[in-house]
């Protein structure tokens, strides 16, 4: 059992898995000599040298066309975007190329890869270094979406990632690089489209991502205190879906929550949410409640972020306000 | 009636094709890949101008990109090609398709939608593929086959393979970003990628030349990208033929990339929805004249051929196309068995349990 960072459970886990598949390589921009600019990939060029951990220009097209052009010829690929706002300057080769071509060919190629980008806020970096932009890839028919909170998950998931023969999204959360988790001994490799039950409950179902993760558990215990037992389930996998472990979760609760960092419009938890009402609406005891990020793109300053992230104060008001008055009654 | 250029490129000074260099007949290039050169390009022709007449006939929907008039690039490089290698062509791929062995049937049975298509129907006109053949697909949004294209050669570096990867693109292309992030990592990676301009003078339906900062779109940037300027007669499937076993070569031997610029001209419009009409006359008429199929029967039978075994293979080429249409006609339309399979590995569409 080892003590790790999030960050060190990145290429703890790469490093398991380059060990495993000799063909797996990977690319990025500052991703080899460097270590990564959030220091995620420390010592993989030591281990397994140039050839394996390449160094790329600032050309995000060139590195997901390389990655996706070698994953369909028999080279398994992990590519990393610096920041996942960076999307939108290589988005086609990842909506329209990678997630479609499976299709359009009926099944002629595979793309065994997997993309891992730095998404979310909480550090300050304004705007364009900040969204959580998991919610434009759940949208994509074709891609596999992953978002751990955990070290132990960051290894577990990104193992899993890489052993899944299409191609995956993962994300990694910037504000929780430096959170620490133990990490278990031997080989770790978990399932893509299982949710986690993070904390058992009764009264109330909430479910997180990442960052909101540690977030809505914080606001569990304020809410254990308040005499509400919150269930709290970390979704991990946006794409597959858990949709088992949530409605049972909310067949046993009757209220349903999400947390989620993305903008409001058309995050992750619309979507979860209109599953709850099309399939556990006679389960339901009161209104089903996204609790997000406002539809504004995020500020730079440190009281103006905090504000607009939700917090776990947010999360506790929230959530004990739409339910006291049933308790009171 | 307006008279201003702007407003009007037919009115433009009309871009003339070079002259044919005849000196190419004396190239060494053997016989039978010349003779193998001649069909295809009947091949090509006449697939296209096949693909015209059912489209009229309303059996070819939405759109489709023909490259009638442009075989002589997708031949020559067909001709110089290894089973083993890859090709990634644009949206204007039927060409470069058959050009790398795909069943006629299959690819006009596509076009028409059916379930005996190549892509069972779910790619159409503008997504040809045959992984079998190593024609790695066909892409619709220009500029990131060229990535794509990087990524298997990069592939077949890393695996120790001599395969080269071949990206075909307009010279459209050349003003996206993709086309430069394609070249400098290709150059950076020494990959064996070939990079293939088929510069038809119209990037859709502007002229090229007023919308690039060079004059020559591919050949002028490759200075760039510490690449040769290399500019050739597009026309000429021999002058195709030694630049592509030149490339090929130099990709296989470990010397890195080529970018080549192949001039050549679009018989009719852009898609289908496009006459053409913003190019002036007298340039239409030009290259008319400069058409590759003409001047390839000419240029075998100056080398001894004789008529008799070119009609022999052209009556061939019209035999097989034609069984080809009768194939895709005949093929049925798809229906709900395959509209929700093939988008994941596992063969389905399901994203939840």
């Amino acid at each position: 059992m080892a003590e790790l960072s999030y960050r060190e459970a990145v290429a703890y886990g790469i490093a398991q898995e380059m060990r495993r598949d000799r063909s797996l390589v990977m690319i990025g921009e500052d991703i080899a000599a460097a270590g990564g600019v959030f220091k995620t990939t420390v010592g993989l060029l030591d281990e397994f040298g140039p050839e394996r951990v390449h160094d790329t220009p600032i050309s995000e097209q060139a590195i997901l066309g390389a990655a996706m052009g070698a994953a369909m010829t028999g080279v398994p690929v992990i590519a990393e975007i610096m920041f996942s706002d960076f999307f939108a300057v290589c988005w086609d080769i990842v909506a329209n190329q990678i997630a479609k071509s499976r299709y359009m060919t009926d099944g002629q190629v595979s793309f065994p890869l997997v993309i891992r980008t730095a998404n979310g806020g909480g550090v300050r970096f304004g705007a364009q270094h900040s969204q959580s932009v998991e919610n434009w890839a759940m949208m994509i028919p074709g891609l596999k979406v992953v978002a751990p909170s955990t070290p132990e998950d960051v290894v577990g998931l990104l193992a899993a990632s890489i052993r899944d023969p299409d191609p995956v999204v993962f994300f990694e959360h910037k504000a929780l690089m430096g959170a620490k988790g133990a990490v278990p001994d031997g080989e770790i490799v978990d399932r893509l489209g299982t949710a986690k039950i993070v904390r058992a409950g009764t009264d109330v179902t909430i479910a997180a991502l990442a960052l909101m993760v540690p977030r809505a558990l914080d606001a569990a215990d304020r809410l254990e205190r308040d005499g509400i037992s919150a269930e709290v389930i970390d979704v991990r996998s946006l794409v597959p879906l858990d949709t088992r472990t949530l409605l049972d979760s909310v067949a046993k609760t009757g209220r349903f929550f999400t947390v989620e960092e993305n903008p409001r419009l058309c995050g992750w938890g619309a979507e979860l949410v209109s599953i709850v009402a099309e399939e556990a609406f006679w389960d339901l005891d009161g209104p089903s409640i996204r609790i997000t990020t406002p539809h504004i793109p995020l500020p730079a300053a440190a009281s103006l972020e905090d504000l607009a992230l939700p917090s776990a104060d947010r999360i506790h008001e929230t959530v004990s306000k739409s339910v006291e008055p049933r308790s009171g009654a | 009636m307006r008279t201003d250029p702007r407003y009007d490129y037919n009115l433009r000074e009309p871009r003339l094709p070079a002259p044919v260099d005849h000196s190419l007949v004396d190239a060494p290039i053997d016989i039978e890949v010349r003779l193998g050169m001649y069909q295809t390009l009947e091949e090509l022709r006449r697939f296209g101008k096949r693909v015209h007449d059912l489209f009229l006939q309303n059996l070819v929907k939405g759109t489709t990109h023909l490259s009638l008039g442009m075989e002589a690039i997708a031949t020559g490089f067909g001709a110089a090609l290894r089973p083993g290698d890859y090709t990634f062509a644009s949206y204007r791929g039927h060409a470069h398709s058959l050009a790398r062995g795909m069943d006629p049937g299959a690819a006009m049975a596509e076009l028409l939608g059916r379930q005996n298509g190549i892509l069972g129907g779910k790619g159409g006109s503008m997504h040809l593929t045959d992984a079998s053949k190593g024609m790695m697909g066909s892409y619709a949004i220009i500029g990131s086959h060229l990535c794509i294209a990087n990524g298997a050669a990069w592939s077949a570096q890393m695996r120790g393979t001599d395969q080269v990867a071949v990206a075909f693109f307009g010279d459209g292309t050349t003003n996206i970003g993709a086309f430069h992030e394609a070249l400098n990592m290709a150059k950076v990676w020494n990959l064996p990628t070939v990079f293939v301009c088929e510069n038809n003078l119209y990037m859709e339906y502007t002229p090229i030349d007023v919308v690039t900062a060079v004059e020559h779109p591919a050949a002028g940037r490759a200075a760039a990208y510490g690449l040769e300027e290399i500019l050739i007669d597009g026309n000429d499937p021999d002058a195709v033929y030694l630049a592509a076993v030149d490339a090929l070569g130099r990709a296989r031997s470990g010397s890195g990339p080529t970018l080549i610029e192949a001039v050549t001209y679009r018989s009719g419009g852009h898609s289908r929805a496009d006459p053409g009409k913003y190019r002036p006359q007298a340039e239409v008429d030009a290259w008319v004249d400069r058409d590759p199929l003409p001047l390839y029967h000419a240029r075998l039978l100056s080398l001894g051929v004789s008529e008799e075994r070119l009609d022999a293979i052209r009556e061939e080429v019209a035999r097989a196309i034609d069984a080809a249409t009768e194939f895709a006609k005949a093929g049925d339309e798809p229906g709900e068995a395959s509209l929700l399979t093939e988008v994941y590995a596992d063969g389905g569409s399901r994203w939840r349990n």
